[in-house]
C-alpha cells in the first residue's frame, strides 16, 4: 500500500549517551504499518517492544529518525504533539494501575476530556468504549477501584478506546489474566477492529494470542527489527525465532513437525481448527473416516 | 503421608458494602491432601478458590468453616502459628512486593533473621538458598534492578532459607514473561526432585502443569476434578466446559479423537502429539 | 529516566574509608562535626580542614563528584559568607556607602565558607563511601542503647530498611504511570501552578493506591516469613572492629586534641 498510516524512518533510540551505562534501546527500526493491519509485535523483555511502541506516539522522543503519522512527521511541530497522542492511543501494560477517577464513568472520560471534545460527546464515546471493551453499563457509576481485576483491566482500556484513536496499540494486554479473561479480551479487541477498522498493534508474549488474531507480526531483538512478515511467514521460521528464543504456537510447531516428516498439511498453520480440518480432510481422502 | 490435609475447608467473608452484608463463598467444603514430597498443581479461574486455599496451607487465613492441618498442626492453634509458617513456605504473585531488603542476600537472609537462626548458620542457608535456584552471583545485586524472573527466585530463596519441609507458589508466574515463567518453574521443579521439597503449585497456565505429579483443578470454590496431568487433560470436554485452557495438542487429538480417531491416550506436549500423529498420519 | 536515579550517592571502590566499619564512620562523622563548630581561630580550622582533605583523599572518590555535591549549596555558601563579610564589627578597611568591611568581618565570612564546606565534604565521604544499607546498619545499632527510653529502634531501621527498598521501585512507576496519562492527553507542562497541581492527581492518586497495595502485600510476605518485630531476631551480618577502626578513631582523638590545644594557645 502507497499511503501507510505509521512509517518510522531508521528510527533508534540512545539511553544515557556518553556516559557508562550507554544502552542502545532501539536500533534503526524502518518500518511501515498500513490502514487497518493487525499487528502482533513480539520480542524478549528488553528487545526495545515496549520502548518502540511508546516512540509512536511521541511519548519518548527518539535520538534519531523520524516517525511519520499519515504522512508527517510527528516531531516537527511540537504543538501537535498532544494531538498524535489522540490519533496513536497506547494502553500501557498493566493499565489498570493507572485508574484514578472517582467513578469509572468519569475516568474514561479522561481523554477525550482532554481532547476539549462537548460534554454530549464525551458521554457517547464513554458508552461505546465501555461496550466496546467488554464492560457492563451498570458499572460505569461505580468507584474503579471496587471493580474486579479483569474488570479494571477492560476499564482501563476503554479510556483508551474513548479517544477513539485511529491506531490503538496495546502492550500486552492479557498479561496477568486467566484463559478465560485473555481469551474474552482478545474478541473483544478482535471485534473492536472489525467495526471500527481502525490499525491495531498487539505486544504479547503469547504467540498463540498473536497467531489468532493477527494480520502480520513484527518480531524485536535487541532493539532491532529483525522480521516483519505475515503471520504464517514468520511463524514458519521456526528454527530462526528458536534462534532469539522465541516459540512459535505449539499447533505452528505440531504441524510443521509432521510436514517434515512428509504429512501433507499447509506450511504455517496457526490455529487448532485448520490443524484438525486438513488432518480431516486427508484422514477422509485416504478413506479412513 | 499426608503433609497437609483439608477438612471440609470452607471460607468465606462478609463484603464490606454499605447496603448489604452478605457473605461471599470463596471455599466450599474443599477436603485436599497434599503428600509429602510431591508436586501438586492447583488450577483454576481467577476467584475459583485457589489463591485463598494456598494462603490457607500456612495460617495467612484461617478456616471459617473444617479444619487445615500441617502434619499434625492444626493451623488455627494461635501458639504454633510459626511452627506452620517454618515448615509450609508461601510465595506470592508479585515479586516485587514480597523483597524486603535492598541487597539481594540480606533479603534471603531476613526468613532466618527473624527466626533467631545464629549469624554463621543463616549465612550459610543464605548462600545455599541462592545456590539452590541459580543465583547465587547476584547475592549482592539490588532487588529492582533484576528481571522478574529473577526476582521470584529471590524470593524462592528467601523461603528456602528457613528450611521449610514444603513451598507453596501462589500465581508466581503469573506476572513473569515466558523466560522468567521457565526459570521459576524449572527452580521448583528442582527443589522437588532434588530435595524432596513438597512442592503446591497455583497457576493459571496449564502448561506448567505437565510436570507434576497430580493436578487439582478448582472452580467456584470446589474442587471439579483432580488427577495426574494425563487424567485431568484428557477430559477436553469438561475443562473446555469450564473455560479452562487445555494445551493446544490435547485439544487437537481430542477434536479428532471425538471423530473417530483412536488414540491409546491423549498426547499432553508437542513430542507427544508429533509422535501419536505420524502413527496415525504415516 | 528516573529509575538511573540512586539512592544516597554510593561510589563502589575499595579505599580505607570503604572498608572502615560504619557505625565508627557514623561516629566519626559526629566527631568531625562538633570538631567544626569549635573551631576558634585559624589555625584548629587549619587543623579541621586537613582532616577533611585527609577523608576525601583517603575516600577514593573522584574530587569531580565532591565538587558536584558543592555545586548544589555554592549560592548557600556566598550568600552566608558575604552577609558575614558585611556584618562586622571594629574599624572599616573599606567602605562603600552602607557597605563596610572591617577584618573581623573577612575573619568570619572566612570562617563561614571554610565551615560549610568541610561540612558538606565530611558527609558526602560518609556518603560516598558506605552504603546505604550499611548506613541503615549502622544507625541501627548506635541507637540500640535508645531503646532504653523506650524509642522503637527496631522499627525504626525497618522502616528505613523498607524506604531504601522500595523507593527505587516507586520512582519507576511514578515513570510509568505519568507516561500513561500522558498517554491520556494528561498535560503536565503548561499552564499556571494550580492547574499544575491539579494535573498531578492523575498520577499521585494511582501511586497512592498502589503504594497502599504494596504495603498489604509485603505485610503479607513478611508474615509468610515469620517476622514478629525486633525480638528475638538475629542478623547474618555482624560488624566487628578491626584495627583500621581503631586507627581512625585515634587519628580523630588526635585531631581533637590538636584541636583544643590551638584553641587554647594559639
Amino acid at each position: 500500500m502507497s499511503n501507510p498510516i505509521l512509517r518510522t524512518e531508521s528510527l533508534s533510540l540512545v539511553y544515557g549517551k556518553g556516559t557508562p551505562f550507554e544502552k542502545q534501546a532501539v536500533k534503526n527500526v524502518s518500518i511501515e504499518i498500513n490502514r487497518g493491519e493487525v499487528i502482533g509485535v513480539i520480542g524478549h523483555t528488553g528487545s526495545g517492544k515496549s520502548t518502540l511502541m511508546q516512540m509512536l506516539n511521541g511519548l519518548i522522543k527518539p535520538t534519531s529518525g523520524k516517525v511519520f503519522l499519515d504522512g508527517k512527521d510527528i516531531h516537527a511541530d511540537k504543538k501537535s504533539l498532544r494531538n498524535v497522542r489522540f490519533r496513536v492511543g497506547l494502553v500501557f501494560q498493566y493499565p489498570e494501575n493507572q485508574l484514578f477517577e472517582e467513578t469509572v464513568r468519569r475516568d474514561i472520560a479522561f481523554g477525550p476530556h482532554n481532547m476539549g471534545l462537548p460534554e454530549e460527546a464525551i458521554e457517547k464515546r464513554v458508552k461505546s468504549a465501555a461496550a466496546f471493551a467488554g464492560l457492563k453499563p451498570e458499572l460505569l457509576d461505580r468507584s474503579p477501584f471496587d471493580l474486579s481485576g479483569g474488570e479494571k483491566r477492560r476499564a482501563a482500556i476503554a479510556g483508551v478506546i474513548a479517544m477513539d484513536p485511529e491506531v490503538l496499540i496495546l502492550d500486552e494486554p492479557t498479561a496477568g489474566l486467566d484463559p478465560m479473561g485473555r481469551e474474552d479480551l482478545l474478541s473483544q479487541i478482535d471485534a473492536y477492529h472489525k467495526s471500527r477498522n481502525n490499525t491495531v498493534l498487539l505486544v504479547s508474549h503469547s504467540m498463540e494470542d498473536i497467531a489468532g488474531i493477527a494480520d502480520r507480526v513484527l518480531v524485536m531483538n535487541h532493539g532491532e527489527c529483525v522480521m516483519l512478515d505475515t503471520t504464517q511467514n514468520v511463524f514458519s521460521k521456526a528454527a530462526e525465532l528458536e534462534k532469539i528464543g522465541l516459540r512459535i504456537p505449539q499447533i505452528t510447531k505440531i504441524t510443521s513437525e509432521l510436514r517434515a516428516k512428509g504429512v501433507p498439511l499447509s506450511e504455517g498453520i496457526l490455529t487448532v481448527s485448520e490443524a484438525f480440518e486438513e488432518i480431516r480432510a486427508i484422514l477422509k481422502k485416504e478413506g479412513r473416516l | 503421608m499426608d503433609f497437609i490435609r483439608t477438612e471440609h475447608l470452607s471460607f468465606y467473608y462478609e463484603q464490606e458494602d454499605e447496603q448489604q452484608n452478605t457473605p461471599i463463598d470463596v471455599l466450599r467444603d474443599v477436603s485436599l491432601s497434599v503428600k509429602k514430597g510431591e508436586f501438586l498443581a492447583v488450577i483454576g479461574h481467577n476467584g475459583s478458590g485457589k489463591s485463598t486455599l494456598s494462603k490457607h496451607f500456612n495460617a495467612i487465613l484461617l478456616p471459617t468453616g473444617g479444619k487445615v492441618f500441617v502434619e499434625e498442626l492444626d493451623t488455627s492453634d494461635e501458639d504454633r502459628i510459626y511452627d506452620v509458617r517454618r515448615k509450609v513456605g508461601l510465595v506470592l504473585q508479585n515479586p516485587d512486593n514480597q523483597l524486603v531488603a535492598s541487597i539481594v542476600e540480606e533479603d534471603v537472609a531476613f526468613g532466618p533473621e527473624n527466626l533467631g537462626v545464629a549469624p554463621e548458620e543463616i549465612r550459610r542457608r543464605v548462600d545455599e538458598a541462592l545456590k539452590a535456584v541459580d543465583m547465587y552471583e547476584y547475592r549482592l545485586h539490588a532487588p529492582h534492578k533484576l528481571s522478574g524472573g529473577q526476582k521470584q527466585r529471590i524470593a524462592i530463596a528467601g523461603i528456602l532459607a528457613m528450611e521449610p519441609d514444603c513451598i507453596v507458589l501462589d500465581e508466581p508466574t503469573a506476572m513473569l514473561d515466558p523466560k522468567g515463567r521457565e526459570e521459576v518453574i524449572s527452580a521448583v521443579t528442582k527443589l522437588n526432585r532434588e530435595r524432596g521439597i513438597t512442592v503446591v503449585l497455583i497457576t493459571h497456565n496449564m502448561d506448567e502443569t505437565t510436570r507434576c505429579d497430580r493436578v487439582v483443578v478448582m472452580d467456584k470454590g470446589r474442587i471439579l476434578t483432580e488427577g495426574t496431568p494425563r487424567e485431568v487433560f484428557s477430559q477436553v470436554q469438561l475443562l473446555r466446559s469450564h473455560r479452562l485452557d487445555v494445551p493446544q495438542a490435547t485439544e487437537l487429538c481430542s477434536m479428532l479423537s471425538a471423530c473417530g480417531v483412536d488414540f491409546l491416550q491423549l498426547p499432553l506436549d508437542t513430542e507427544e502429539c508429533v509422535k501419536v500423529l505420524s502413527e496415525v498420519l504415516l | 529516566m528516573m529509575r538511573d536515579i540512586t539512592l544516597g550517592q554510593y561510589y563502589p571502590s575499595n579505599g580505607v574509608l570503604h572498608r572502615l566499619d560504619p557505625r565508627i564512620k557514623v561516629l566519626l562523622l559526629i566527631g568531625v562535626i562538633v570538631l567544626i563548630f569549635c573551631t576558634f581561630n585559624f589555625y584548629a580550622l587549619g587543623v579541621v580542614a586537613l582532616l577533611v582533605a585527609a577523608s576525601v583523599i583517603l575516600s577514593k572518590v573522584p574530587v569531580k563528584l565532591y565538587l558536584k555535591s558543592m555545586k548544589a549549596i555554592i549560592l548557600v555558601i556566598l550568600i552566608t559568607s558575604l552577609l558575614n563579610l558585611f556584618y562586622g564589627t571594629g574599624e572599616p578597611i573599606f567602605q562603600w556607602w552602607i557597605f563596610k568591611v572591617t577584618a573581623d568581618g573577612i575573619k568570619n565570612s572566612i570562617y563561614v565558607a571554610v565551615r560549610i564546606i568541610s561540612l558538606v565534604m565530611v558527609s558526602s565521604s560518609l556518603t560516598f563511601t558506605t552504603s546505604p544499607t550499611d548506613l541503615t546498619d549502622a544507625l541501627e545499632r548506635l541507637m540500640k542503647p535508645l531503646s532504653v527510653l523506650k524509642i522503637k529502634t527496631h522499627e525504626i531501621a525497618m522502616m528505613m530498611t523498607i524506604a531504601l527498598r522500595f523507593v527505587p521501585t516507586l520512582l519507576e512507576e511514578t515513570d510509568k504511570i505519568m507516561s500513561a496519562q500522558k498517554a491520556r492527553g494528561a498535560d503536565m507542562e503548561s499552564g499556571n501552578l494550580i492547574r499544575r497541581i491539579k494535573a498531578l492527581i492523575p498520577v499521585l492518586v494511582p501511586l497512592f493506591v498502589s503504594a497502599f497495595r504494596r504495603a498489604y502485600e509485603l505485610a503479607m510476605a513478611m508474615e509468610c516469613r515469620c517476622y514478629q518485630g525486633g525480638e528475638g531476631r538475629t542478623r547474618m551480618k555482624q560488624l566487628h572492629m578491626s584495627a583500621r577502626d581503631f586507627v581512625a578513631l585515634g587519628v580523630l582523638l588526635v585531631a581533637v586534641a590538636g584541636v583544643v590545644l590551638c584553641n587554647i594557645f594559639l
